[in-house]
């Protein structure tokens, strides 16, 4: 097996599976934390693209694009949530999806209306448009290793705050029990609205630092927001270990399924039907490794412990 | 036969049980299919065939919608991957049909067989967790089935296929006359709208209402919740596959497109619309959901952006639905039922 490609793919699936990370960090916290199930979390990535796009278009700026981009999702999600979500915490989650799912609607064509239907692009920042030796003959490109600097730093920020701090104590705390950490002097609602805020804000990270390597369209955060959903199932809920550790396995499976699953079912049904079918059925596998996982832990991974009163 | 007879026990007073056509819960279903058959006759009369095709979709679109409120509605399980099935059922007449077969009876015996068989794995999956682990798992399956065929070019891919001609079931009934697939249509819509009536008044339906109501007490009664839950699930799917064959049929084309989880969002949302709790609320629902996307992509193709906020309103402030406004109207005029 050729190893420096090997490599090279283990790189992309780490890539993956940090901005998957990202992505569902903010999902599984809200999921935990108000067993509010939000549909509308992938919108937030592509908006952010968006914005990102359109200031990197006024300013020629990478950085200022990034801060826009998180800033304005941020508010984005402090309106939403006032706006629309706040009455829905006590709902069912029929009612939970069916609003989220309109705002999906209303984001995808609404950047439609105000883009256009074509494709924007975000360019990668100079410093970091070209390639990097990382010895061993293996070249990588810069953005890429970027991405995964910046994502694993972010990561174990996050993982600082939600496991070192007051708030994040907090958070954990109506996690585990919403009702005693009310009572004990905690504004849950209002902790719910930040960390939506905030969830959105982090989406929005990722989605702006995803839009180098992709094309900024309608519809992009919906594929993201799918992968999300499988990480948070083989995670477990509202588990951010859980999060970190099944994006990981997500990502790496995904990208490594996609480059050898086709050479390996070669080898059992010829060429022809590997070409045919081999593609389509690699990019069902992490959904079967889902379904494994759910067989045998339907928890999820690393679960929350919970206390209930 | 006349009646089934209630399982009764010795206490409870027996109560006094119809026959099923002659329960006035009945009379909605008459009356809807009535409807539908007149819109065939004016569009006859008044030489509107192009609104066949917008009336079948609205048919089509309530078979899907009346099979998923069994699981969602009366079962209270919120699938959100119906789209898995209506898939099925598309593909399962396209594929046949890439391989020359246009036998009609051959196709909705693949998509029942297959949509069975598929409905019965993924529901033994997702059955085994609830709340919103099973939202995401339904949707996660009726992704991978969407990414499946957008991957395989062989079916046409992510640009679809074009059907070489519709089903043939029998030389008296062509479905490319839109008059006779109108009433195709409406015959599906007339007995799965028949059979869910039965199915929700019968023991096995008040078994999967009771497990919505209160899980835990119908499994201290004995009942194996899982078994029943999974049998609806596997008909809720059949059924939606069967609205798939219609609608590969309307519309002479397959594309991953119906696999595509805005299918399962709009599913769901013309049931919310018509009202969760009967049995033609999707109905209502689906030709509400048909209209308004008719009318307002009349006036702009980005409807959605419409459609979108308006949701957002009604699941704030209308949860019955329009069911629940028709029943509010009707008890301003006075109108009693029962007593």
């Amino acid at each position: 097996m050729d190893l420096q490609l090997f490599l090279n793919q283990l790189l992309n699936g780490i890539q993956l599976g940090v901005l998957l990370f990202l992505v569902s960090a903010g999902l599984t916290l809200l999921l935990g934390l108000m067993n509010f199930v939000n549909l509308s979390h992938g919108t937030m990535y592509m908006f952010a693209a968006y914005v990102a796009a359109q200031t990197h278009i006024y300013t020629g700026s990478f950085i200022i694009a990034v801060v826009v981009a998180v800033v304005i999702t941020f508010v984005a999600g402090l309106i939403i949530d006032v706006l629309c979500l706040h009455t829905m915490y006590d709902r069912g989650h029929l009612d939970q999806v069916l609003v989220t799912f309109g705002l999906t609607l209303f984001f995808n064509e609404g950047v439609r209306i105000v883009w256009g239907p074509g494709a924007l692009q975000l360019p990668a920042p100079q410093p970091l448009s070209g390639a990097v030796d990382l010895g061993f003959g293996l070249v990588y490109p810069a953005y890429r290793l970027f991405i995964i600097v910046v994502g694993v730093l972010v990561a174990i920020a996050l993982f600082l705050i939600i496991t070192r701090t007051r708030a994040g104590m907090i958070i954990r705390a109506a996690a585990s029990n919403r009702t005693m950490t009310s009572a004990m002097g905690t504004n849950v609602p209002l902790l719910s609205t930040l960390v939506f805020a905030a969830g959105s804000a982090l989406a929005g990270f990722s989605g702006v630092i995803a839009a180098p390597l992709l094309s900024v369209q309608s519809g992009m955060g919906d594929t993201v927001l799918i992968l999300a959903l499988v990480v948070i199932v083989i995670g477990g809920i509202g588990s951010i270990r859980g999060a970190l550790l099944a994006s990981m396995l997500v990502g790496l499976f995904d990208t490594l399924g996609r480059a050898y699953f086709p050479d390996v079912f070669g080898l059992f049904f010829g060429p022809t039907v590997a070409n045919a079918a081999g593609p389509a059925l690699a990019s069902m596998l992490i959904y079967i490794f889902m379904a494994a996982i759910l067989v045998v832990r339907p928890q999820g991974l690393l679960p929350v412990r919970e206390r209930k009163a | 036969m006349t009646a089934p007879v209630a399982a009764t026990s010795a206490e409870a007073p027996v109560p006094v049980r119809r026959a099923w056509f002659a329960s006035a819960s009945v009379w909605p279903i008459a009356l809807t299919l009535l409807v539908f058959a007149g819109a065939a006759l004016y569009c006859q009369l008044a030489g509107k065939t192009y609104l066949l095709a917008p009336l079948a979709r609205i048919m089509i679109f309530a078979i899907g919608a009346v099979a998923l409120n069994l699981i969602l509605g009366y079962g209270g399980l919120v699938s959100f991957g119906h789209a898995l099935y209506v898939g099925i059922g598309v593909y399962s007449v396209g594929i046949l049909d890439h391989y020359g077969v246009v036998n009609g009876w051959l196709h909705v015996g693949a998509a029942i067989g297959v949509s069975a068989v598929i409905g019965l794995l993924v529901g033994m999956l997702s059955l085994r967790l609830s709340g919103v682990y099973f939202i995401m798992i339904t949707l996660a399956f009726a992704q991978m089935a969407f990414y499946l065929f957008t991957g395989l070019t062989v079916y046409g891919g992510d640009d679809g296929m074009p059907l070489s001609v519709r089903s043939h079931f029998l030389d008296a009934i062509p479905l490319k006359n839109p008059y006779v697939f109108h009433f195709v249509c409406l015959s599906v819509l007339g007995i799965t709208l028949i059979l869910m009536q039965r199915i929700v008044n019968s023991r096995f339906g008040m078994v999967i209402q009771g497990a919505r109501i209160n899980e835990r007490r119908m499994h201290a009664l004995g009942y194996p919740v899982f078994q029943y839950r999974l049998v609806a699930y596997v008909i809720s799917g059949v059924v939606c596959a069967i609205a798939g064959v219609l609608m590969v049929n309307l519309n002479q084309f397959a594309s991953s497109q119906y696999l595509h989880w805005v299918i399962s969002g709009d599913l769901t949302v013309m049931i919310i619309m018509g009202g969760l709790n009967s049995v033609v609320g999707p109905v209502l629902g689906a030709t509400a959901f048909i209209v308004l996307q008719e009318v307002l992509s009349a006036y702009t193709d980005r409807w959605q952006v419409v459609l979108g906020p308006l949701l957002v309103l009604l699941v704030i402030f209308a949860r019955e639905g329009l069911v629940g406004l028709f029943v509010k109207l009707g008890a301003l005029f006075g109108r009693r039922r029962g007593a």
